[in-house]
């Protein structure tokens, strides 16, 4: 287990180099003068000079990628002009609701998926499986951002059931932050759960076609016990695979969806970002999920691997 | 034809046809000009002179969503047909050279670690608005995943007899890439430029509705939808139409994708 952690982790290297190195391009994208760009028209030159020393734009482009790889390896990402303050203070402000919300719609995905993929195998072609399956198929297509709104339509201006838009933290008021986070919640997890319904069915009709399955119903036991107990367990292994997939489509998906609630993350500080022109914490936001997404699919696999020791020798 | 006795094929195509030939027809098929404003206008719901009604300038959305099909499809088609290319590429080259294998399969494993939307949002923040980006953001997004599949269908062909046939007789590596191993690709780019081109269109959508897409004066789904959110307690129309156009765009691609799947490259078929 731990050659298999060592491996895996030294793969990370050119991985986070490639992360790196993007995010340190996208400045370069700017087309004709970042400075200026990131300064707007009314800088004068000495200001625009100046900015460029500061952020070191005025050195070749090799020694500003070596000289960006030594600030994140220190864990500087550097300042937001606009917020006046260090960027990695700036995400660590906004990262409890966008974690939050990840979180609930990770739990919203899989507590609707897994069993509807379960129930669609356990039943193939049947009027259950037809039906689930067709939903999974619209869970796919509805954009979630438009879902969100219908959401809010229906349930928020039509019922009054629950809030419009906003956040408050579950560390202070965990009733309030569960009304504001049922509806964004539901939303972007409803998406996920489409593919984690398919993969999970699939999954299962797999494991129900093996021998020992064979051998469970040939001893006399009952239909649900061996789809419950016995074929189950072996067609969450690929399913968990799935739900680090998931959680990276996720944290995507939060940034859209923390638009239309208004709720106070990462996404909309990056919206933001862009439209103030704030480069540094647009790279920061960027890099930060990246990288979170690389340490989850790392966890992924070492839990794949406590599971399923197969993998440790492959 | 085989693929006409697949109902995912018939349904996904006819539907998606439709669409198409809307947005193709728009200008003759819209009732009003998607981008003149009419605030005298503003938000009536779906009537039979505006019928879906109109958004908080009065433009018409039901020539709004015609003429959005346009862009939406267009930007769709474009990035379905650079992402080909440029996953074509990449993956025959990755397969094919086993030194530069691993270069390109770490770059494109890097490039794969960003949220896909958050990456085009990143993108379009450096590019600013405007169609063309938006094309080369979702194309930069895509290109990997494509990349990807290519070059494990050209590991699992290399190896056969016949391209060593080919190399025996002493064709070169180009030649031999292009023309026999290439065709035999072909089910599996179909398949992914289908689902490529969902992806794309709904991606679209929400980067014009982050208003980080297409500029706002033009008409696009994920604008109209946008412009919807501000004014979602008046006027539930303004977002819901687009919004199911949008839908249906994302059902008949996934439709078609499935169904060409199923009936042209049968190992990849989900059971059951």
């Amino acid at each position: 287990m731990t050659a298999y952690l060592v491996a895996r982790l030294l793969a990370l290297i050119p991985v986070m180099a490639v992360v790196v190195t993007v995010v340190f391009f996208i400045v370069h994208l700017i087309p004709g003068d970042p400075v200026s760009v990131m300064l707007g028209p009314d800088a004068t030159t000495t200001q625009v000079e100046d900015t460029r020393k500061a952020l070191g734009l005025d050195r070749p482009i090799h020694e500003q990628l070596l000289k960006f790889y030594g600030r994140i390896l220190r864990g500087d990402l550097g300042r937001s002009y606009f917020l006046d303050r260090p960027v990695t203070t700036a995400l660590w402000e906004r990262a409890e609701p966008t974690i939050v919300l990840t979180l609930l719609s990770l739990f919203v995905a899989v507590a609707i998926g897994v069993p509807s993929g379960i129930i669609a195998a356990a039943y193939p072609r049947s009027v259950w499986d037809r039906v689930l399956m067709l939903g999974a198929l619209l869970g796919v297509c509805i954009p979630g951002f438009w879902l969100s709104l219908n959401f809010i339509y229906l349930f928020s201006v039509r019922l009054g059931w629950l809030p419009v838009a906003g956040y408050a933290s579950f560390f202070v008021d965990p009733v309030a932050a569960l009304r504001y986070m049922v509806l964004p919640a539901t939303s972007l997890g409803f998406n996920q759960s489409a593919l984690i319904a398919r993969i999970s069915r699939s999954c299962m009709l797999d494991v129900l076609q093996q021998d020992y399955v064979r051998t469970a119903r040939a001893k006399g036991l009952s239909e649900r016990i061996v789809v419950y107990v016995h074929a189950f367990r072996n067609a969450l292994v690929p399913v968990v695979a799935v739900i680090g997939i998931t959680m990276t489509i996720l944290i995507g998906g939060a940034v859209v969806t923390e638009i239309v609630f208004n709720i106070p993350g990462l996404g909309r500080l990056i919206i933001s970002a862009i439209l103030r022109r704030d480069y540094p914490v647009v790279q920061g936001v960027v890099l930060v999920t990246a990288t979170s997404y690389v340490l989850i699919n790392l966890t992924i696999d070492m839990l794949y691997a406590l599971i399923d020791p197969r993998i440790r020798y492959h | 034809m085989r693929l006409l006795r697949n109902r995912n094929v018939v349904i996904g195509a006819s539907l998606f046809l439709i669409l198409l030939l809307a947005a193709v027809f728009a200008d003759g098929l819209a009732t009003y000009a998607p981008t003149r404003l009419y605030p005298a206008n503003r938000l009536q719901p779906p009537s039979a002179q505006h019928y879906l009604g109109t958004d908080e300038f009065g433009r018409d959305i039901y020539s709004l969503v015609l003429h959005g099909a346009r862009t939406s499809l267009r930007i769709g088609g474009l990035t379905m047909l650079f992402t080909s290319m440029g996953g074509i590429v990449i993956g025959l080259v990755a397969g094919y050279y086993r030194r530069l294998d691993a270069v390109i399969m770490r770059v494109m494993d890097g490039l794969m670690a960003f949220p896909a939307i958050l990456l085009a949002i990143a993108l379009m923040a450096a590019r600013g608005p405007g169609e063309g980006n938006v094309i080369f953001a979702l194309s930069v997004v895509y290109i990997p995943r494509t990349a990807i599949l290519i070059r494990s269908t050209v590991l699992s062909i290399r190896e056969l007899d016949y391209i060593q046939a080919a190399h025996a007789i002493g064709q070169r590596d180009l030649a031999v890439a292009f023309r026999h191993i290439l065709p035999n690709c072909a089910a599996p780019i179909l398949v992914q430029a289908t689902f490529i081109f969902a992806y794309a269109v709904l991606a679209e959508a929400i980067l014009g509705f982050l208003g980080v897409g297409v500029p706002p004066y033009v008409p696009s789904w994920g604008n109209v939808i946008a412009s919807g959110k501000n004014v979602i307690r008046e006027a539930f129309w303004v977002s819901l139409f687009p919004g199911i156009i949008l839908t249906l765009a994302g059902l008949s691609l996934n439709l078609l994708g499935d169904g060409l799947r199923d009936t042209l490259d049968p190992r990849l078929r989900v059971q059951g």
